[in-house]
């Protein structure tokens, strides 16, 4: 008994280490990091226990800009995202020819490196001293002014910053809805055509409250992963994201932890701990929202 | 409103371009006339469901066509064709509540036939009294039962006043005395609302006992319509003989010589002008008369069963192994298994060419 | 007749709005097929575009007549390309490997064991998916400071080797073998740990191989633990060796050449995906439908 009782164990140990190490303690450790004030990493030693940190962090003129961008980003890029791939999907859904070409061409971008084509993108959208740049050349056809989205007005560096993202986030988005669709059975849209249903109303009645749970879990992780976006921007924009007025929450915690100013444990903790506590509660938003609508079978 | 149906095939493409497909509707050429309840009935794979959908527009012809009176609906799409079709699954939209599901066909009406919401309800009540479901309007499919479900699938077919009804396998998911019932229902509402209704079974005692009309299937080819008296009392080929009856005919190889039905060497009934061949000798259970003189059989054992009493018996000839006779429990039957000969009743007994297992007429 | 006549009124109607619809949904499928592909092709246009003429495009061109090599030959001499390559491979290949044995056993245990607390414990890990990443990342970032593994594999591969997601998938796949096959085994005398080697593992080949492919192309395009915790360039991975390339090596100067980098970077996985296109795609699917 008691050597069956010791075996699973030691099969779970590996991984239990790993776990307890890497997460469970630095979750608590993170915590307390927030909470002990002036933190010296070098000395170890802390002035005591208190909210100094989170309002300093508040106060931060970077922070706060980053917190700006990240907020803009969430709120344009979710609904989008989503709602662009909820019509590619529709689309791929009623298609036979070239059905298997568009979906491995729109999953491409799931196994790609984004700093890599994040450089990429930086140079299509860049415009320099000696070059106006891809995509400039497209507005300009349309009779529309040159503009530098990387280094010129925040509107366009926010622009490029949003349409990367959605570009990266969409197959996984176009994935998931694909196979919701696919997993609707077809009894219930021949049942609606035979009752006279047009093709409208077949998609708002049927389609999306049986779509619902896919969609609503897209929305909820969308949420989630926006706000922790922060290798999208250094990919376009470089480490330097202060300077390019273009760095997000995440971001701020690693420059606190390891950029210029070197070594701050503490602020980053509570920068971390503010942006949990973000996230958290739209999530419980969302939860809330869904009771309502999401309609689960 | 009649359903026609002009040389209507349905091929579907095969898995590769060398194999050809089945072909599901073999040049289906008959007519439903206005206001019968009318079987299609087959094994499965006969392609009747095919037929079903090919009338409601799920499915479009190979070649041939459709018409509802004199209307060609071949090429028109489903949601126009004004028919109401119950799925053998009920397909009742699991979000909405059971009014909800009812009153959702009413909700596509446009223009001049748009209804307010007041008369959309009171439709939908309507329709629900007649299927006897209007107790259950605030609930959800999933909390009724199968036969609840259905009547709600039913309701959400008639409350658009379709020109058609269609149902499919309409009674196979029900239990047994659920489905007696059903059965009743189904004919009831029918006559009440007088509109043209075709649905597809494999059970043939449930077609018998309420079509109006019946069309027998086997792979796709129709093999015989008709009444289903007629076409139990008279069946075009061995296949149609078989398919119909509880308990099922009984059918017996032999060869006619001279007029007469040989069957393992015994002189088992007359065929006067029948040329010579081989044949298969088919009697429903209730078309021997025992303690007769010319078909010798192995009686087994009998059953008694108040009004009548069966005869188990075995025989050389037999296609099966069990062979029963249905005769009144005024005969004398012994118990003990036994040799013994009946006489065939003509009108109950059908021979069919060993060949073609096409009936043979005289 | 009148009736028939409106009938064929539908049936062109219906006609008409199919085509229309058809040809707008491949319309906007292109589009974004244009907009996934088009970055592709121009990080591979440049690649090959000569130096002085890339330079010299004022408007840049769709198409090269001279295109050239050179530009990978300056992109792995010029900067330590093939080091990060390497650095990224072993990485890779470590991290994925010890993470395969370390959630096989894990999973083994949860699935097929059975032993005092099991469920609480599953509980628990389970509770462990909700921690982000980025809380995380701050303690490690001191822990593996404190041991000094800063700029070396250990410190790269320790903490990323668990992931409480994948035991999760391979847990519910073991689950899926019968019973039945494990009493017959136990009855045959087979110890638990022969059981997982010669037949759970056998038949349960595609999660893993999938769980397998999935971590590598985390691993590959890992950024932000590499970022932090090295700053020699000698251990380096693609992701922060390219940043790196970009703001401090020919980044500035040499486009083609960085572009010739990225290529280099991106075919391997690329490739990776390509031939193991449906098991991604399906265990990324799965993976995103429990979540």
């Amino acid at each position: 008994m008691k050597n069956s009782n010791l075996k699973p164990w030691l099969y779970l140990l590996p991984a239990i280490i790993f776990l307890v190490l890497f997460m469970v303690y630095p979750l608590v450790d993170v915590f307390i990091y927030s909470a002990e004030e002036e933190y010296n990493s070098a000395s170890q030693t802390y002035s005591g226990i208190g909210t100094y940190n989170f309002s300093y962090v508040l106060h931060a003129p970077f922070f706060l800009q980053a917190l700006k961008n990240t907020f803009i980003l969430v709120i344009i890029t979710v609904p989008l995202s989503t709602g662009i791939a909820l019509l590619i999907s529709l689309g791929l859904n009623s298609i036979t020819k070239l059905k298997d070409f568009f979906q491995t061409t729109f999953f491409l971008p799931y196994v790609t490196n984004t700093l890599a084509v994040g450089l990429v993108f930086m140079i299509l959208f860049k415009k320099t001293a000696y070059s106006e740049g891809m995509i400039n050349l497209l507005i300009n056809a349309f009779g529309g002014k040159s503009v530098d989205f990387i280094d010129g007005p925040y509107w366009a560096k926010m622009f490029v910053l949003c349409f990367y993202t959605i570009w990266i986030v969409l197959p996984f988005k176009i994935l998931i809805l694909t196979s919701a669709l696919a997993s609707v059975n077809q009894d219930y849209y021949n049942a609606a055509k035979v009752d006279g249903t047009g093709r409208f109303r077949i998609f708002t009645k049927i389609t999306l409250p049986m779509i619902s749970p896919m969609l609503f879990y897209l929305v909820i992780t969308g949420f989630i992963g926006a706000f922790k976006a922060y290798s999208d921007s250094v990919a376009l924009f470089g480490t330097d994201l202060n300077a390019a007025g273009m760095n997000t929450i995440v971001g701020y915690v690693y420059d606190m932890l390891y950029g210029d100013s070197g070594g701050y444990p503490s602020y980053a903790s509570a920068a971390a701990v503010i942006l949990f506590a973000i996230v958290l509660t739209i999530t419980c938003i969302n939860l809330m929202v869904s009771k309502k609508h999401v309609h689960y079978t | 409103m009649k359903v026609v149906l002009k040389h209507l095939t349905k091929q579907f493409p095969g898995p590769n371009k060398k194999t050809p497909g089945t072909i599901a509707v073999n040049d289906f050429d008959f007519e439903i006339p206005d206001g019968k309840l009318v079987g299609l009935l087959g094994p499965s794979g006969c392609g009747k469901s095919t037929t079903l959908n090919l009338i409601s527009g799920l499915e479009t012809p190979t070649s041939g066509q459709v018409f509802f009176g004199d209307d060609d609906m071949t090429k028109v799409p489903v949601e126009n064709r004004g028919v109401g079709l119950v799925f053998q699954n009920y397909a009742l939209y699991p979000h909405l509540t059971v009014e909800e599901n009812i009153i959702f066909p009413l909700q596509n009406l446009k223009g001049e036939q748009k209804l307010t919401k007041e008369q959309m309800k009171e439709k939908a009540l309507e329709v629900a009294k007649l299927v006897q479901i209007e107790k259950y309007m605030e609930r959800k499919p999933k909390a009724l039962s199968g036969g609840q479900q259905q009547r709600v699938a039913i309701a959400r077919a008639l409350v658009k006043m379709p020109k058609v009804l269609l149902l499919d396998e309409p009674l196979s998911n029900l239990d047994a005395r659920l489905r007696l019932q059903t059965r009743e229902e189904l004919r009831r509402i029918q006559k009440e609302t007088g509109i043209t209704t075709i649905f597809v079974t494999h059970d043939q005692e449930e077609a018998m006992s309420i079509c109006d009309l019946m069309v027998v299937m086997k792979a796709g080819i129709v093999n015989q319509i008709g009444r289903p008296q007629d076409i139990y009392d008279d069946p075009i080929n061995l296949f149609v003989a078989q398919f119909l009856g509880t308990p099922p005919i009984n059918v017996f190889t032999g060869r006619v010589e001279n007029g007469k039905v040989i069957v393992n060497g015994d002189d088992v009934f007359d065929a006067p002008g029948v040329p010579d061949q081989d044949i298969y000798l088919a009697v429903r259970p209730e078309g021997f008369i025992p303690n007769g003189t010319r078909f010798r059989y192995m009686r087994e054992r009998r059953e008694i069963m108040g009004r009548d009493v069966s005869i188990i018996f075995t025989h050389e000839n037999a296609l099966n192994p069990n062979n029963r006779a249905i005769v009144s429990a005024e005969e004398n039957i012994p118990e003990q298994p036994g040799e013994a000969f009946f006489d065939l009743k003509p009108a109950k007994t059908f021979l069919f060419s060993r060949e073609t297992e096409e009936r043979i007429r005289f | 007749m009148d009736n028939n006549l409106s009938y064929k009124n539908i049936e062109k109607k219906a006609k008409t709005r199919n085509l229309i619809l058809k040809i707008l949904t491949y319309t906007m499928l292109g589009i974004w097929a244009v907009m996934v592909l088009f970055p592709f092709y121009w990080m591979f246009l440049t690649s090959v575009k000569n130096y002085g003429s890339y330079n010299a495009e004022y408007i840049p061109k769709f198409f090269t007549l001279s295109p050239t090599l050179e530009n990978y030959s300056d992109a792995f001499t010029a900067v330590p390309l093939g080091r990060y390559f390497v650095n990224t491979l072993i990485f890779t290949v470590v991290t994925t490997v010890l993470m395969l044995l370390v959630i096989t056993f894990a999973a083994y245990a949860f699935a097929r064991l059975k032993f005092k607390g099991k469920d609480l414990l599953f509980t628990l890990f389970l509770a462990l998916m909700m921690i982000p990443n980025e809380l995380v990342v701050i303690t490690n970032f001191q822990t593996i400071t404190n041991w000094d593994m800063r700029n070396s594999f250990l410190g790269l591969i320790l903490p990323s080797i668990t992931s409480v997601f994948y035991i999760y998938l391979l847990k519910e796949n073991f689950e899926q073998v019968p019973d039945e096959l494990y009493y017959a085994a136990k009855v045959d005398g087979t110890s638990d740990i022969k059981y997982l080697f010669r037949v759970m593992i056998p038949i349960c080949r595609p999660t893993l191989v999938t769980v397998g492919i999935l971590k590598v192309i985390e691993c590959w395009n890992s950024y932000v633990w590499p970022r932090l915790i090295t700053d020699d360039s000698a251990y380096f991975l693609v992701s922060n060796g390219i940043q790196e390339i970009r703001e401090n090596g020919f980044g500035r100067e040499n486009i083609p050449a960085m572009m010739a980098a990225v290529v280099v970077i991106s075919v391997p996985l690329i490739l990776l995906f390509l031939i193991f296109r449906k098991k991604i795609m399906e265990g990324v699917s799965r993976g995103g439908t429990k979540g």
